[in-house]
């Protein structure tokens, strides 16, 4: 099942509110993204922890009806 | 989660000092992603112990639970969880992948 770039961006957001979302879909077939995500809520967290965070707001889709989610995240650049 | 999984987990990644949870095999990596993380260990002459979590659902599952993090694969260094393909992608590109690995006394090619 596939999910639209604007759902995701929306459900990021509901979590991170400041966060500024680029989505790629990078086959057009609505199940293969790439994301960039920046956040404050990175700061001093681990890539790990800042991808939790990215999944966690994504409730438990990536890896279901989400397929496939390249993601990198950053915080903002003072 | 069942315990059983979880501690069958915890030995699998205190078996070898690389542990990749992947699926299919390292010779046969059966997911795109699986095999950019082989591809990048093999680079770095790093050796390491590849799990086929296709041939186990409950560590397929598991490990999943047990690192909260939602997608295979799943590289861990000396016990601890590194991250999954975009994470070693990223640092295998800046270096610091090579750094973490010298760090954890993992030999890499030079």
């Amino acid at each position: 099942m596939a999910m639209d770039a604007a759902t995701i961006e929306r459900l990021i957001k509901e979590s991170l509110p400041d966060a500024q979302v680029s989505i790629e879909d990078l086959r057009g077939d609505g199940d293969h993204y790439a994301a960039h995500v920046v956040s404050s809520a990175f700061r001093g967290k681990s890539r790990v922890q800042q991808h939790q965070l990215v999944y966690q707001a994504l409730h438990g889709r990536m890896g279901n009806e989400l397929h496939a989610l390249a993601l990198q995240t950053s915080p903002p650049e003072d | 989660m069942d315990s059983t999984v979880q501690d069958r987990i915890r030995d699998q990644i205190a078996e070898a000092p690389v542990v990749l949870f992947m699926k299919g095999t390292p010779v046969f990596p059966q997911c795109g992603f699986s095999a950019a993380v082989v591809q990048i260990l093999s680079h770095l002459g790093v050796k390491f112990k590849g799990i086929d979590v296709l041939s186990d659902p409950s560590v397929r599952q598991g490990i999943k639970e047990f690192s909260n993090w939602p997608t295979i694969p799943q590289l861990y260094v000396k016990g601890e969880f590194v991250g999954g393909c975009d994470i070693i992608r990223e640092m295998f590109e800046t270096g610091e992948l090579k750094q973490l690995l010298e760090e954890k006394d993992v030999p890499v090619r030079a």
